[in-house]
């Protein structure tokens, strides 16, 4: 037993060695969760605040990574950091609820009021189906579509450009793609979704629990997710894509025709990017023009914390900068709870710029 | 290619080569590359132009809609507002960027330290957002050296990183930055501690630097009390022509504004003009070869980057002095890329540029578009046709479209908030068609060589043909008012390189001569 | 050391040395390297290599591409940190030094692949290189009254800068951005810019490569003509003709190690030369 222990810590050491920066943050959450555990034994944490955290954490995370798939997959196989990626949530929930709201409210309201999702209807996902999910296949459908115009009109003539010129690039994407949406739907802040909140999933006993709206967002995410990782695993278009994340010049030399991974790329990151759009009005319950553009920061925190180019770590950067921002308002004011999100973004570039995770992956 | 013409007064003749002392005694028309004199006169030049041709077109749109004298004025001194604004901005970012390469896209953030810092330091006690009431010279100093300490702490470990990791490291500062001043538990925790407070999202009130034309148009600084002897001639000479005390007062401001471009442009011109420039071009171009080539690069980028943060601090502390209230909502990362279309417009790298940049940008595109409206309106009426009131939904716009009719969608895309979004739309679109079809900007190339004299013009007069390697030799030197020099000539070779070294180590130089 | 004084007499060129340069045995050699290691990943690029470059010698390093001849002088120049061994500069170690820091001792390097400052006029690059310009100082060059000696300094550097030019035959050139140049342009204004820093030991990697005949004969007719003003030269080259006229000493690096090192004739003799790299060439 004693060798053991002794052995548990020389690989400890040799962990602390190899990964200083992780070794600091697990330290830190050490810290914070063998405060937590105490804060909750002895009441000054309140159960439920956590468990509501913990969940909205969750969510936002899944939603993060979600979104971040497509991010780092650009960024990835077109060199770029694309500022554009968050207005494409924006098209992608506002396309979509436009969907859902033409399908949910027919008959009940006028027809251009449920276009610009004007009509208030509480959609929810038991009462209206149907609609959701139309909703939710065309978010994407439309968002491949938009992401394909704006890369045949501005990316494409731009292939040999410096990634900086294409970063300037999307920044003007991006202002025009969010003031169209602005011009077409008004700035606005419309309530979309239902408020009942149907609890089926009983989760911490007696803590909370989760509605169905929420529900089908964490199975539609997570199942997005696999089929993800399924279609890079598993098929020719994903080993050309990886090889082409890896690098590109080798990938041309090798024959990888680079123009049709570039078109899979933004199909399946704006694909990606569009549901997730959707599937957080399903969560909020509120949509408006700037959706997108407040998370496309954080979202950059998720992408850079897994490392740029992997999908599996978005995933889970999206999981960690949801979980901060969340939690941290345990200890520090919630005004801070984003600003701490950013700030842990800034200390994984400066000491770890290829992500928390790299180095770690046993692959 | 010609050689560069001979020019023989060089040297003894010419009193200061200073880039801003405009005394362009050498001039050689023929000169391929300008003088920096020459060249410094033809930009001012330049940009005077282009100033009074803007002015000119809003003083047409103030006429086309019927505006009074004050009103036309107003327009011009709104417009020069951002213009001035724009162009010291973009006049830092340049430093940065087009300079150095340092690709900060926090700008928003480092001029909101600025603006804080001047706003807490010099706001009174008594007010809703207490400050400490200290005078204005402090409040903008301090906020400078705020913002360069900012500055600093980003620029010490994110200088070394990628120019898209920096980006995003300065964006993610510029929002924690905005976050920070937009929090209500912030400026309540600093009126706990320091008795001052930032009153969050609502924003604050501080005296601003409108204050110094106050005080010198009117005593003690307050618009109830008598006007100085300045205000006193300057309101008496407006009022001959109708002109309104207030746009006095605002074109005195313009005039302090104005007194910011020139001071950022000079003082950037001879940064550029100097070997600290030539560094910070070279580190931008290749940053390994200026460190082999015996420079700290850390050091100018750091340098350079507190320089340029401070700078922004400044611009920021003028423009938001001028109303003297300021809030986080001026702040967003948007104010950050405006600032980058205009250094676009005008050419990364480029002074003068930038100041055109900032100009074209303040004024065209930012404020132009908002005229649009009321000019369409204006033809319309002209033309017998009624826009009528706008559409409530775009949808409600586009219907009519069916039957050919413009109108409803015309009225709707010209309704106030809108025509602003458009606005956002054809900034986006500038910005794309910049970056894609004319990356080095609106005036397209331009050759700003980074040196103190005039690197062309040589004081030994050369004969030099191109072809002929053994034509030139040296036929006199009369540049010997310089220090010291290269004494040290070795006999056998008239354009030896025995000039490239110095005799700092003249041991190794006196080794071995040529038997 | 002592083999070294010896070999430095023989020579095979057209050129002789002065003999009594090499005699300087008691002051430390200019440059020494000693156990130099370099990795990358699980590449080893060099593989404890050690040799002495001495004053007022035109040395030779030689061998096959890969051999890690470039690397060696990136760890030497402080581009790359060595994982093992030191660089000792005029009998001062500079192992892990920062490149500008070496550079101002007196150390300049060219690179293999000439890295010219494109957006940068030719005479902008080498305006650049001298040390210690005042005009390098923030406040020097926006205060008023400085900058007049800012700019007397700058008329003097001018001066050189064109006589450089004028050297190196791309004088014609003075206006051009440095981008524009061709291949063997680049590489003389790497090598003029190198000299303009006024270094006491000059470390070029190819520096004939892609330079005309003619200018090529007079490019080694200059580096004599320096290396007996006192510069030192290391120099990297293919041609083998070029080493074995006018090199005094020569070494060979083969994969990541030192395989020989000793006069152009010693090195032409040498089996283990001859079977890893000559080759049938000489
Ligand atoms: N940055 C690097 N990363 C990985 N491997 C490298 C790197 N630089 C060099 N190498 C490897 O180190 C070895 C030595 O390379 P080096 O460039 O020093 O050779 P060299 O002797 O200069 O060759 P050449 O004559 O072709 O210029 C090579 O195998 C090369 O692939
Ligand atoms: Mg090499």
């Amino acid at each position: 037993m004693c060798m053991s222990a002794i052995d548990t810590l020389g690989r400890g050491n040799t962990f602390v060695r190899t990964h200083p920066s992780l070794s600091l943050v697990f330290l830190v959450g050490f810290a914070l969760g063998v405060d937590l555990v105490h804060g909750l034994y002895t009441g000054r944490i309140p159960l439920e605040n956590v468990s509501r955290l913990f969940w909205n954490g969750l969510l936002v995370g899944l939603i993060l990574g979600l979104a971040g798939i497509g991010l780092s997959m650009t960024y990835s196989i077109l060199n770029f950091a694309n500022f554009s990626h968050g207005d494409l949530i924006t098209v992608g929930a506002f396309s979509g609820w436009s969907v859902t709201y033409l399908l949910a409210g027919a008959g009940v309201t006028e027809f251009g009021t449920r276009l610009l999702i004007d009509a208030n209807l509480n959609v929810t996902v038991l009462g209206d189906p149907v609609a959701v999910v139309a909703g939710l296949v065309l978010a994407s459908i439309l968002t491949i579509l938009i992401a394909l115009v704006v890369d045949r009109l501005v990316y494409r003539p731009m292939r040999d450009s410096s990634g900086i010129s294409l970063l300037i690039a999307s920044i003007g994407v991006a202002l025009v793609l969010r003031h169209l949406v602005a011009f077409v739907y008004r700035a606005h802040t419309r309530g979309v979704t239902g408020s009942e909140r149907v609890d089926i999933l009983p989760v911490l006993e007696g803590t909370g629990d989760v509605s169905v709206n929420t529900a089908t967002l964490m199975i539609v995410a997570v199942a997005l997710m696999i089929g993800v990782h399924l279609l890079v695993q598993r098929t020719k278009l994903g080993t050309a894509m990886r090889a082409m994340a890896d690098n590109q010049d080798l990938a041309l030399i090798t024959g990888i025709p680079t123009e049709r991974v570039v078109t899979w790329t933004w199909i399946l990151g704006a694909g990606l990017t569009g549901a997730a759009g959707f599937l957080i009005v399903l969560e909020r319950g509120t949509l408006d023009f700037n959706i997108g553009w407040g998370l496309l920061l954080l979202i950059f925190a998720a992408v850079i914390l897994g490392g740029i180019g992997s999908i599996y770590g978005a995933i889970g950067g999206g999981l960690v900068i949801g979980l901060t921002q969340s939690l941290s308002t345990i200890w520090i004011p919630s005004d801070f709870a984003t600003p701490a999100a950013f700030s842990l973004m800034i200390l994984v570039l400066l000491f770890r710029p290829s992500g928390l995770f790299s180095g770690v992956t046993t692959a | 290619m010609s050689s560069p013409p001979t020019s023989d007064d060089d040297g003894g003749s010419r009193p200061d080569s200073d880039a801003s002392s405009g005394s362009g005694s050498d001039s050689d028309p023929e000169s391929r590359s300008l003088l920096p004199e020459t060249r410094w006169q033809r930009d001012v030049i330049l940009i005077f132009a282009m100033l009074f041709g803007i002015y000119a077109l809003f003083a047409l749109i103030g006429v086309a809609l019927d505006f009074d004298t004050n009103g036309i004025l107003n327009v011009l001194r709104e417009i020069t507002l951002f213009a001035a604004v724009y162009a010291m901005l973009v006049l830092a970012l340049n430093l940065h960027w087009g300079y150095t390469g340092l690709f900060n896209i926090g700008v928003a953030g480092f001029m909101a330290v600025g603006v804080y810092t001047m706003a807490i330091l010099t706001a009174s006690p008594d007010a809703t957002a207490p400050g400490f009431g200290l005078p204005l010279w402090v409040g903008i100093v301090g906020g400078m050296v705020m913002s360069a300490l900012v500055g600093l702490v980003a620029a010490l470990p994110a200088l070394r990183l990628r120019a898209d990791y920096l980006a995003i490291v300065t964006l993610g500062l510029s929002e924690i930055i905005r976050l920070t001043f937009q929090s209500m538990q912030f400026s309540n925790a600093l009126e706990d501690t320091l008795g001052v407070a930032t009153n969050g999202g609502s924003g604050m009130n501080f005296p601003g630097t409108r204050g110094v034309v106050q005080y010198a148009f009117y005593r003690g600084g307050d618009r109830t009390s008598e006007p100085t002897v300045l205000g006193d001639a300057l309101f008496g000479l407006a009022e001959s022509f109708d002109v309104l005390p207030l746009v006095v007062l605002g074109w005195g401001y313009n005039v302090v504004l104005g007194i910011g471009v020139i001071a950022f442009y000079v003082l950037l011109v001879r940064i550029a003009n100097s070997p600290f420039g030539r560094v910070l071009k070279a580190i931008r171009e290749d940053e390994l070869v200026a460190d082999s080539l015996g420079k700290n690069t850390n050091l100018f980028k750091i340098k350079v980057f507190m320089l340029g943060c401070a700078l922004m601090g400044l611009a920021g502390i003028l423009w938001q002095g001028q109303t003297g209230y300021t809030s986080p909502h001026e702040f967003r990362p948007e104010l950050t890329f405006y600032v980058f279309i205009a250094l676009i417009i005008g050419g990364a790298g480029s002074n003068t540029g930038s100041v055109i940049g900032g100009l074209v940008f303040g004024t065209l595109l930012f404020q132009g578009p908002l005229y649009v409206p009321r000019l369409l309106q204006e033809g319309l009426a002209v033309a017998g046709v009624e826009l009528g009131t706008p559409p409530n939904t775009f949808y409600d716009a586009v219907l009519p479209l069916g039957s050919l009719d413009l109108l409803p969608m015309l009225a709707y895309a010209t309704a106030s908030t809108n025509v602003s979004y458009l606005r956002f739309v054809l900034l986006g679109v500038v910005l794309i068609l910049v970056v894609q079809r004319r990356p080095e900007g609106l005036l397209g190339h331009r050759v700003e060589t980074a040196a103190a004299v005039d690197l062309s013009n040589r004081s030994r007069s050369t004969a030099t043909d191109g072809g002929n390697p053994e034509s030139t030799s040296p036929v006199d030197e009369h540049d010997q008012e310089s220090t010291g020099g290269h004494s040290a000539r070795t006999a056998d070779d008239g354009h030896g390189l025995s000039a490239v070294r110095d005799d700092r180590d003249s041991s190794a130089t006196n080794g071995g001569h040529d038997e | 050391m002592s083999e070294q004084a010896a070999g430095s007499a023989t020579e095979t060129g057209d050129r002789t040395t002065t003999g009594d340069e090499s005699t300087v045995v008691d002051s430390p050699p200019p440059l020494r390297v000693t156990d130099l290691e370099k990795h990358f990943g699980g590449i080893t690029a060099v593989d404890g290599v050690s040799f002495d470059v001495h004053e007022g010698t035109l040395t030779g390093l030689i061998g096959p591409n890969g051999a890690g001849k470039s690397t060696a002088f990136d760890c030497i120049t402080g581009v790359y940190t060595p994982d093992a061994g030191t660089v000792e500069f005029n009998g001062e170690d500079i192992t892990g030094l920062e490149p500008f820091e070496i550079c101002n001792r007196g150390l300049v390097r060219t690179f293999q692949i000439a890295r010219e400052l494109e957006k940068m006029t030719v005479l902008e690059n080498l305006m650049l290189a001298p040390a210690g310009q005042r005009g390098e100082s923030l406040w020097q060059s926006v205060t008023p009254i400085a900058r007049r000696g800012v700019a007397a300094e700058e008329r003097e550097l001018r001066e050189r800068v064109w006589e450089t030019l004028e050297f190196f035959e791309i004088d014609h050139l003075a206006a051009s951005y440095a981008g524009t140049l061709s291949g063997g342009q680049r590489k003389l204004l790497e090598l003029s810019r190198a000299l303009m820093t006024d270094p006491d030991v000059v470390l070029l990697d190819e520096p004939l490569a892609g330079v005309n005949p003619s200018l090529e004969k007079k490019l080694l007719e200059r580096i004599h003509d320096l290396r007996e003003e006192g510069y030192t030269f290391l120099l990297v080259e293919h041609d083998m003709d070029v080493i074995m006229t006018h090199c005094e000493r020569v070494i060979v690096m083969h994969q990541g190690r030192k395989l020989a090192e000793g006069t152009p004739a010693e090195i032409t003799s040498n089996e283990r030369v001859i079977d890893a790299y000559l080759g049938g060439e000489v």
